[in-house]
């Protein structure tokens, strides 16, 4: 299953920005940020209040009882926080972004090469175990690992080390999407 | 802070965020396990020159006075958790293909497989929260008490580890020549939009 949807390209794809821009412009995004918030980008704290959200509709009193998610709803609604309208923006941005590119396709992203259930199913356990990790380091690849590493943060420099040591054995071992 | 500033601040940090990822290529799980396969190194090149820009950006608004020194969040170094969590991420993005914020990339532009990866993130999130009477105490593993940046532990001005950290920058862009220009080179925007095709450049 692979549908091309509507875009402004007029049928083209552009191609990717050179990841020397790429890199200037999101390191310039990210001072900014800095700038006007006094902390970087994020994106793992969104579904973790999105989790919390959905607790609160699902299981309200369970949800307000858990030591971790309970103070996210006890406050008010899970969703009014700075990182969840940052990851809205991030959502329309990059959509978009895909959308004037000519880059969206309606598919399952690695289906010809490892099976399209196959290919769900990894994707829902690698997210379980980068939801998990997240919650342990208090932080994903953009919170610890980037933002973390633009104030020279030890922790972020340890979060990449490990993230890439880990990610280079595991790709060896599990044939993912490629 | 009053919620309309808010709202307006995260909406447009956000929004730059997301627009440059998605012209990076990071919407495309194809384009980032490579990095891992060491065929396209842009996962790399962009986090490491994006820290470099926004590390000598903030030091150089220090020094300015446009920003106070200790005004911006540091991560305490709480090493061993961050090993912990960078190693479930990393095994995480081999194995889904995405990170947190890349699947959200990789939804928004029409990725179902991307969908199943932030299907996942909540429940990773939900076993945490669930077993937090176990799991609460690794969240504070493994602290470092000598200073939480690099250049307190170091003992080093912040100009010396950014100047560090540019050269490995431009030393890994070498590196990255060298495995690119392999059979398997970066992939294109062509390709990662058609979906995953093993691609074989003939030079």
């Amino acid at each position: 299953m692979s549908t091309a949807l509507v875009s402004s390209a007029g049928g083209r794809v552009r191609p990717f920005w050179p990841p020397w821009l790429a890199g200037i412009a999101l390191g310039l995004v990210l001072l900014l940020t800095f700038l006007l918030v006094g902390h970087g980008l994020g994106a793992s704290g969104g579904t973790t209040h999105l989790t919390a959200w959905l607790g609160s509709i699902v299981a309200p009193e369970a949800t307000r009882a858990n030591p971790y998610l309970g103070p996210m709803v006890r406050e008010g609604n899970a969703l009014s926080a700075w990182i969840v309208w940052q990851v809205l923006g991030l959502a329309l941005g990059a959509f978009f972004a895909a959308w004037q590119a000519g880059r969206l396709r309606l598919q399952v992203d690695g289906e010809r090469t490892v099976g399209r259930w196959r290919r769900i199913g990894l994707a829902l356990i690698g997210g379980a175990a980068a939801g998990f990790g997240a919650r342990i380091a208090g932080g994903c690849t953009s919170g610890l690992g980037l933002s973390g590493a633009a104030t020279l943060g030890v922790s972020a420099f340890v979060f990449l080390v490990a993230f890439f040591a880990v990610g280079l054995v595991v790709s060896r071992l599990v044939r993912g999407v490629q | 802070m009053s919620m309309l500033p808010e709202v307006a601040s995260g909406l447009l940090c956000g929004a730059l965020f997301g627009y440059v990822l998605e012209n990076a290529g990071f919407g495309s799980p194809v384009k980032l396990t490579a990095q891992f396969r060491l065929t396209d190194w842009s996962v790399f090149k962009v986090m490491f020159t994006a820290i470099v820009v926004a590390a000598a950006g903030l030091l150089a608004l220090e020094e300015l006075g446009v920003v106070a020194k200790d005004a911006m969040f540091v991560p305490p170094a709480l090493l061993g958790a961050a090993a912990i969590g960078g190693a479930l991420i990393g095994a995480g993005f081999a194995v889904g293909g995405y990170c947190p914020g890349t699947s959200m990339v990789g939804m928004v532009s029409g990725r179902l497989d991307a969908l199943a990866f932030v299907v996942g993130l909540v429940i990773g999130t939900l076993v945490f929260a669930l077993g937090f009477g176990i799991f609460g105490a690794w969240v504070n593993a493994g602290e470092f008490l000598d200073g939480d940046t690099l250049s307190e532990a170091l003992n080093v001005s912040a100009w010396v580890v950014v100047a560090a950290l540019a050269a490995a920058a431009i030393a890994g862009y070498a590196v990255a020549a060298r495995f690119e220009s392999g059979p398997v080179g970066p992939l294109g925007a062509e390709q990662a939009v058609a979906g995953a095709q093993p691609q074989i450049i003939v030079r």
